[in-house]
């Protein structure tokens, strides 16, 4: 492993330590909501981690077609993998939190919806990839998705700036006049958000990705020893 | 116009599909005029090479120079000037001989008037005047190779390219090939034909390039009825 | 003599067109196919005239989306099967010209469609398709399906279990689609003023998408 990745992993596992610390005991527990408000500080930096993940899929994607070496393929692959399990974490937070403070786990809310039709379009990423048997053409195919997936993202993030009849709350920035189950961001809030939110933007998807661009990488030296060892 | 001595020029081309070769590191020219001969068997690179040529494909490395030209780069100035037989028809079935020939005209940006001008000689050429007006779906195999040559004829290009064109032809179709392969060589055309059939070899070509394994295993004169020798001391 | 952009695309265009005129094998297919789709919704609502009245957009954008895919397989295996779409990449144009001839035509035939699914639904839904701003929406949301249809389906055609796989592929970047679309027209058809932003919304992502696909279509045909 290379002295960068290893020094990168102990400080994602410390950093996430702290932040659950902060998370979890630090900050003030929410007078209203309770101690299931506490979710919040995973749930949402989760969303931004894909973000970030999705986001460097994107990118990887128009490398490969800029004609870029082949291995922006895998970091796609990477960014596709990491995005979706952290976009599933915020989908399944968001859940926990809604059920006391909704009344329900799921609602066909805009911002729930979009984010549902997010994870689906990833999830279709990794179903299309094991259906293709030709490398180049599925590499062109992927990246194509990969660009194209991202407008989903970035009709989540935007969503709510656009359709206003949502009922998620906004913390950062004025809430929709329906958000049910807001709160406000003081500096009690801010001081375990900020942390958190900034390791789950760099530290924790790029670590992630960078691990399972090793495994890609590996795999494929393995694939290509195979097919050299079967023609010899 | 393209007007060089060397008219082609490739240099130590290479073609990757995943992690296999297809192509590696080939260099040859072909002078304006010249009639060569693109000998191997399947799964040599032949076709590979052709659609390189003309500008379907991308190098994995190496260059390829056309007219002076570079090919992926400059393709926009290169393919009014090539014209490609390809082992597909390339023709659509519901529309007619003509239609056909007049869409392709369109998109070569040739004026209507002049492009039914030059459908109808080439229909005549290729023996397809009588059928100009049905459509294609009823052809046979050898008929729309026919009407495939007047289509890579259409725009008068200075490069012909032909990916196996003998190949499921009968007689006839055969004989308006070589009929057109010889006005073709009376315009000063440069034709490369790929053929893996040694028996079927068009008579006037002056020179051969047989590819082995993706490589260059032989390059010179294509001398007639010695080809068959030459073919396989080179692929031996 | 590079060929000038709007001839190279209306010669395609006018091209699938002849062809369609001539055949009727696309059209006929999709009408036939969404006729049967409307007629199969009603009697699945039948009962329950609310539910029918309620489901009457989704309705009509499952049965132009679905349509429309049988659509596009056809206009682009037509390209592919016979090495056409080599023949159009061998021309001197713009590789855009050839994704904006291909999409011109799609949804030509996919908007011909709507304009005769609308009146019919008009008459058996009760409701008034024929708003303007309705036919817009439709026009609008099947101009950003048809272009991201029309790439996806020049991707899926040169794979094995094409048939199968571009609704696979097509559907997750359709909901975007789809659920402004449905939203839109449910508001118009109940006069509410919120179909400003979801047809606002449903513009924006078929720009996008449009701008997008026009963008990866000369890498999604060249090799």
């Amino acid at each position: 492993m290379p002295r960068l990745l290893r020094a990168l992993t102990i400080a994602t596992v410390l950093g996430f330590a702290a932040t659950l610390y902060l998370g979890l005991f630090a900050a003030g527990t929410d007078i209203q909501q309770g101690a299931v408000q506490r979710i919040f500080y995973i749930h949402m930096p989760a969303f931004f981690g894909a973000f970030t993940a999705f986001g460097l899929s994107l990118f990887g994607g128009i490398m490969v077609l800029a004609g870029k070496s082949a291995d922006w393929d895998k970091l796609a692959l990477a960014g596709v993998e990491v995005g979706l399990a952290f976009a599933l974490i915020n989908l399944l937070t968001g859940a926990i939190w809604a059920r006391p403070i909704w009344n329900t786990w799921w609602t066909w809310d805009p911002r729930l919806t979009s984010a549902a039709i997010m994870c689906l379009t990833y999830a279709a990423y990794l179903m299309l990839r094991a259906g293709f048997d030709d490398t180049e053409r599925r590499r062109t195919f992927m990246s194509v998705y990969s660009i194209l997936g991202f407008v989903t993202v970035l009709i989540t993030l935007f969503i709510i700036r656009i359709v206003p009849e949502t009922i998620h709350p906004v913390i950062v920035g004025a809430s929709p006049q329906n958000a049910q189950g807001s709160f406000e961001a003081t500096s009690g809030v801010m001081l375990a958000l900020a942390p958190s939110l900034l390791l789950w933007l760099t530290l924790m998807p790029i670590t992630l990705m960078w691990h399972r661009y090793r495994l890609e990488d590996r795999l494929e030296s393995l694939n290509r020893a195979k097919l050299k060892a079967l023609s010899e | 116009m393209i007007d060089e001595r060397a008219i082609i020029e490739v240099e130590r081309l290479s073609k990757v599909f995943g992690l296999l070769p297809a192509l590696q590191n080939l260099d040859f020219t072909v002078a304006r005029g010249e009639f060569v001969l693109l000998l191997g068997a399947n799964g040599s690179g032949k076709s590979t090479l052709l659609r390189l040529l003309s500008g379907l494909s991308k190098p994995t490395a190496g260059a390829i120079r056309i007219g002076g030209w570079e090919m992926p780069r400059e393709a926009m100035a290169i393919r009014p000037h090539i014209g490609l037989v390809a082992h597909r028809p390339l023709l659509y079935e519901n529309l007619t001989a003509r239609e056909n020939l007049s869409f392709f005209g369109k998109l070569y940006g040739i004026e209507a008037n002049e492009c039914d001008a030059r459908s109808q000689a080439l229909l005549q050429q290729v023996g397809l005047s009588r059928r100009a007006d049905s459509l294609a779906r009823a052809f046979s195999r050898g008929m729309k190779q026919r009407l495939s040559i007047a289509r890579a004829l259409l725009h008068q290009p200075d490069i012909l390219l032909l990916d196996e064109p003998y190949s499921g032809l009968d007689q006839a179709a055969a004989e308006a090939l070589d009929g057109a392969l010889a006005t073709a060589r009376r315009e000063a055309r440069t034709i490369i034909l790929s053929t893996h059939q040694l028996q079927r070899l068009p008579q006037n070509a002056q020179r051969a390039l047989i590819l082995s394994r993706g490589k260059v295993a032989y390059d010179g004169v294509a001398r007639a009825g010695e080809m068959t020798a030459i073919y396989q001391a080179a692929s031996a | 003599m590079k060929t000038s952009y709007v001839a190279a695309v209306l010669a395609i265009a006018g091209k699938d067109l002849r062809v369609e005129l001539r055949s009727r094998e696309l059209l006929s297919l999709m009408l036939i196919f969404a006729l049967l789709s409307i007629l199969v919704f009603s009697f699945a609502l039948e009962l329950d005239r609310v539910a029918r009245e309620e489901a009457v957009s989704g309705v009509l954008w499952v049965t132009l989306i679905f349509a429309s895919l049988l659509g596009l397989n056809r206009s682009l295996a037509q390209e592919y099967d016979q090495g056409n779409l080599d023949a159009l990449l061998l021309a001197p144009l713009s590789r855009t010209a050839i994704f904006i001839g291909k999409f011109a035509g799609n949804a030509l035939f996919t908007g011909l469609v709507a304009l005769l699914l609308l009146p019919l639904m008009t008459a058996l839904y009760g409701k008034n398709m024929l708003d303007p701003r309705l036919v817009l929406t439709t026009l609008v949301g099947i101009a950003g399906f048809c272009a991201l249809g029309t790439l996806m389906a020049t991707l899926t055609v040169k794979t094995r279990a094409r048939e199968a796989l571009l609704p696979v592929a097509m559907m997750p970047l359709a909901l975007p689609f789809l659920l402004t679309a449905v939203r839109a027209t449910k508001g118009i058809l109940t006069n509410a003023t919120e179909w400003q932003a979801w047809f606002q919304l449903l513009a924006g992502v078929a720009l996008i998408y449009l701008v997008l696909c026009l963008l990866l279509f000369r890498f999604v045909v060249e090799e």
